[in-house]
């Protein structure tokens, strides 16, 4: 065992002085017939060869695509060597929550400098410290919406990501909220019917920028009717977009939720994740999750703390405005280093590179026979296009050349079956848009 | 240059940190792909910094941090264990680190395979026949186990209106049962802070949906009446709930499904070792009796043949709670541990976690006030009473403490006990270590005897001393400003 550093000489004299002569009867605490008589039944130990090598035959059963234009909420952003070598030290990897802030002045300072960033990126005023994943934000945002405005509708567009609906469905199902799913068209969020569905019963309007879809929206249209209403206004986006795109705060959003695996994360195959929580001033004290603040220490020097913490579970108990103890803090770290790293240049030139491939190959597959992007909208890196046969077929036929073609909206949206989500990031080169095109102009039509 | 500035404060204009490609086109050719209405107008104003700058920046800033990996953690009820390099490795294998998650099922067996066997192996610990890793968190464990309660009892006809908690439970007990719902039932422990079936049995009616509990509770006794308090709670229609902070304390000793539990939370960041990452991530996972399986959330990870698949047609679930899976790469870290380990291994966990324990608890229990005088499992919870009396406080203690190079044990909890330090030492202690916390602790004692004004000042040696939270919260600078 090497993790257990105590010798049998050490446990005896430690036995001696806790005055018993078995380790055993350190146990007899719990009624006999409940101690277990034989060892669990899980497998012998490995030794650290051994299991590496299971490992590695694991990790090979999953088959990667050379090139992916798989997107969906979890991107192929490029993950420069930096992230890894400092996030996986140990001094910010192996400690626990900044509670004692004297000996934690890292993981808070970096805290501090990634609400920054996000309040940058965003516009907004006040950001957590993050939250499980963008779902959870959004279910979040949704719940203090409700409780500022002492209203129980939440509407929500069905172009917003399928996975943050039903995430917020099943959260908050044991609460009295209603969820109204605004209706589609093309694609696009019907903002005739949004106009006719908001009233002054509804809480908050979630819609995405761009949506699941990768289209840009008429967010104003949006902004004015719930804001009319006086509701809040919930916006959520791919913060990488924001490089280029209008920022939540330029569309006057209340709240601003997104996933941040894009900053600098893994795939992973979707966890850990980053959930991005940002908001207007007003709402600082109903934030859910951690909150760092800069301040001084005896001596005047400038330090940090976790602030606000009479919001929290461990101090307001059933009153606290989450239930939420973690951030993912060093998911955070990578971002912040990704941000910091990337910075006032880079994250737009990401979004840039990102943008223009994704156009070159819509263009491109536009011109196929039978193919066909669907509808006009402007579009970020994510689109639609319609396929000749259904989508998942595609989807089997790519695998088998190396390439992973996106996604089946099927999946979510009956009657879909013929369209394929596409996503473009700057690691996908010209040359790999033009060899998924060669493929689908190979594909029989049918 | 150790200074402390922020990144802002250290960016200047021209500077890249990146290497990236240009755009073909020119980059107003881009701009105008996209019609302008949808444009932001300023660039983001984050910092321009060069990478080694940048390297230097945040590696001074992780020197400022105390971690497992340099000194002792003895924080109750967080199990600060040593996190093993090899669980690193093996989540950081290109296999596992670079697969998207809606990769087709043909596609990635692995994965769905190290969930599937990483479900089963703590479902076999805690003594059930089913476990779900979706939750990424013990908080959101409890809030699933919630619902699950809720779905269960829905299709027993009655969702009921409550949940039992004691005044010894986690902060986030309570509050997961209002996000769940439900409302909170307090009730007291007994003078030996353990839970009394008698009064259980007072307490337990037909509105009650079931009751949380931490077993070994959080002073690291464990519940002995807990068979009954089970039997009290089923009898009358309730179901319930075992968080599982303290399961380091039960490994290969005794299952929670043989207590009576319906459902066990894990927290692999801390049973299984994975890392606390600062604050997260972390992941749960929860055992499960059959009569709950019906109601998991989706997807639920099944096994046809040799094919692992993803199962979406549960009509009883209650609906996904995580964007994917959960926290696979923490999964991987956790699997590996439970591999490395394997049955012999983790009973040595339980049997010296609480070894350490006890001889902490023998050792101070002279000097500080031990409020349960009695065997405990793998932590327990001293009283500052005396040292209060003498000039100073919990606190005091615990930032004092710091000066010696160990974090601070976990304080003012549980809300029971006054001045409370709890203690945790872990299985991955040395007896060199404990007798040095033990001779600190005994120190530090001496020091408030004979100085306690001194001890009120600490710390004197970390990078930053007492900080202001009053001024914190009174200028909420949260965001930097130029």
């Amino acid at each position: 065992m090497p993790y257990i550093p105590n010798s049998e000489e050490d446990q005896k004299k430690m036995l001696d002085s806790v005055g018993v002569s078995s380790i055993s009867d350190l146990f007899k605490i719990i009624p006999e017939n409940l101690r277990l008589k034989e060892l669990l039944d899980v497998p012998p130990a490995l030794s650290e060869p051994e299991l590496m090598r299971h490992l590695e035959e694991m990790a090979a059963k999953n088959r990667l695509s050379k090139i992916s234009f798989t997107g969906g909420g979890i991107y192929n952003h490029y993950v420069p060597p930096v992230i890894s070598s400092i996030v996986m030290r140990p001094e910010f990897a192996t400690a626990y929550t900044p509670y004692q802030a004297e000996v934690a002045q890292g993981t808070l300072q970096v805290i501090y400098e990634f609400q920054t960033h996000i309040c940058r990126l965003t516009g907004m005023d006040v950001a957590n410290a993050s939250m499980y994943d963008g779902a959870t934000s959004m279910t979040e945002a949704a719940i203090l919406a409700s409780g500022y405005t002492k209203r129980n509708k939440i509407v929500i567009s069905d172009t917003v990501n399928p996975h943050y609906r039903e995430v917020m469905r099943s959260t908050i199902s044991g609460l009295d909220l209603e969820i109204i799913i605004l209706p589609s068209k093309n694609g696009q969020t019907d903002f005739n019917e949004l106009e006719k569905m908001i009233d002054d019963s509804c809480a908050c309007l979630i819609l995405g920028q761009p949506n699941y879809f990768g289209y840009l929206e008429d967010l104003e249209r949006g902004e004015k009717a719930i804001h009319d209403a006086g509701g809040l206004f919930i916006t959520v986006a791919d913060p990488i977009s924001l490089g280029i795109l209008k920022t939540p705060a330029e569309y006057n959003a209340d709240i601003f939720v997104g996933e941040g695996q894009g900053l600098g994360l893994s795939q992973n195959f979707g966890g850990p994740l980053l959930g991005l929580f940002a908001c207007k001033k007003k709402f600082i004290r109903k934030i859910p999750g951690r909150l760092a603040a800069r301040t001084t220490d005896v001596d005047g020097k400038p330090g940090f703390v976790l602030t606000l913490q009479t919001r929290e579970q461990h101090i307001r108990r059933d009153k606290a405005t989450s239930n939420i103890c973690t951030n993912e803090a060093l998911c955070a770290t990578a971002a912040t280093i990704f941000m910091s790293m990337m910075g006032r240049q880079g994250i737009p030139r990401i979004a840039r590179l990102s943008t223009e491939r994704a156009h070159y190959l819509a263009d491109k597959i536009n011109d196929i026979k039978g193919y066909s992007v669907w509808n006009n909208s402007p579009f970020f890196k994510e689109f639609v296009v319609e396929t000749p046969v259904p989508a998942n077929e595609v989807i089997q036929g790519a695998a088998e050349v190396g390439v992973a073609a996106g996604i089946d909206l099927g999946r979510y949206y009956p009657g879909y079956e013929n369209r394929l989500l596409i996503a473009v990031t700057e690691v996908n080169t010209f040359t790999d848009c033009d060899k998924f095109v060669a493929f689908l102009s190979a594909q029989k039509t049918r | 240059m150790s200074d402390f500035k922020v990144v802002y404060e250290k960016s200047r204009p021209g500077r890249t940190g990146f290497s990236l490609p240009v755009t073909k086109i020119g980059d107003s050719a881009v701009d105008n792909l996209i019609p302008e209405q949808f444009r932001r107008k300023e660039e983001p104003l984050l910092p321009e910094q060069s990478e080694p700058e940048l390297v230097r920046h945040y590696i001074e800033l992780s020197l400022r941090n105390h971690h497992i990996d340099r000194g002792f953690y003895p924080l109750g009820s967080c199990t600060m264990k040593y996190n093993p390099k090899v669980n690193d490795a093996a989540a950081g294998l290109p296999g596992f680190a670079n697969l998207h998650p809606l990769t087709g099922s043909e596609n990635c067996q692995g994965a769905l395979e190290l969930m599937y066997e990483l479900a089963d192996l703590l479902a076999r610990i805690t003594g059930f026949n089913r476990a779900t890793v979706q939750p990424v968190a013990g908080a959101q464990c409890e809030l699933m186990g919630l619902l699950l309660i809720r779905a269960a009892m829905k299709k027993r006809g009655n969702v009921r209106k409550k949940i039992l908690i004691p005044d010894s439970a986690h902060g986030t007990n309570p509050a997961s049962v209002i996000l769940s719902g439900y409302q909170v039932a307090q009730f007291k422990s007994t003078e030996n802070s353990m839970i009394s079936a008698d009064h259980i049995r007072e307490v337990m009616d037909e509105d009650t949906a079931g009751i949380m509990i931490t077993n070994p509770n959080t002073l690291g006794l464990f519940e002995s009446e807990i068979e009954e308090i089970a039997k009290i709670v089923h009898d009358a229609g309730g179901l319930l709930y075992m968080d599982g902070a303290n399961l380091n304390a039960l490994l290969g000793q005794a299952r929670p499904a043989d207590m009576g539990f319906d459902i066990v939370h894990y927290n692999l960041h801390k049973t299984m070792s994975t890392p606390h990452g600062g604050g997260g991530p972390g992941a749960g996972a929860l055992g499960i009796t059959d009569e709950l399986i019906p109601f998991l959330p989706t997807p639920v990870v099944e096994k046809r043949g040799d094919e692992y698949y993803l199962d979406y047609d549960r009509p009883d679930s209650i609906g996904r709670m995580h964007s994917f899976y959960g926290n696979f790469g923490i999964m991987v870290r956790a699997y590996t541990y439970i591999r490395h380990l394997g049955a012999v291994g983790l009973k040595r966990v339980s049997e010296n976690a609480v070894l350490n324990a006890n001889y902490l608890k023998e050792r101070l229990k002279g000097t500080y006030e031990l409020p349960n005088d009695r065997i405990c499992q793998h932590e327990f919870v001293l009283s500052g009473n005396l040292q209060k009396k003498k000039g100073a406080r919990t606190s005091d203690i615990a930032k004092r403490l710091l000066d010696y190079g160990i974090h601070a044990p976990t304080i003012y909890f549980p809300l029971i006990i006054p001045e409370a330090i709890m203690i945790e030492p872990t299985e991955t202690e040395s007896k060199d270590m404990l007798d040095y916390f033990v001779d600190t602790m005994l120190k530090i004692d001496e020091e408030i005897s004979s100085d306690a004004e001194m001890v009120k000042g600490a710390p004197y040696t970390t990078p930053v001393r007492r900080l202001d939270e009053v001024k914190a919260t009174k200028t909420l600078d949260v965001n930097y400003q130029d």
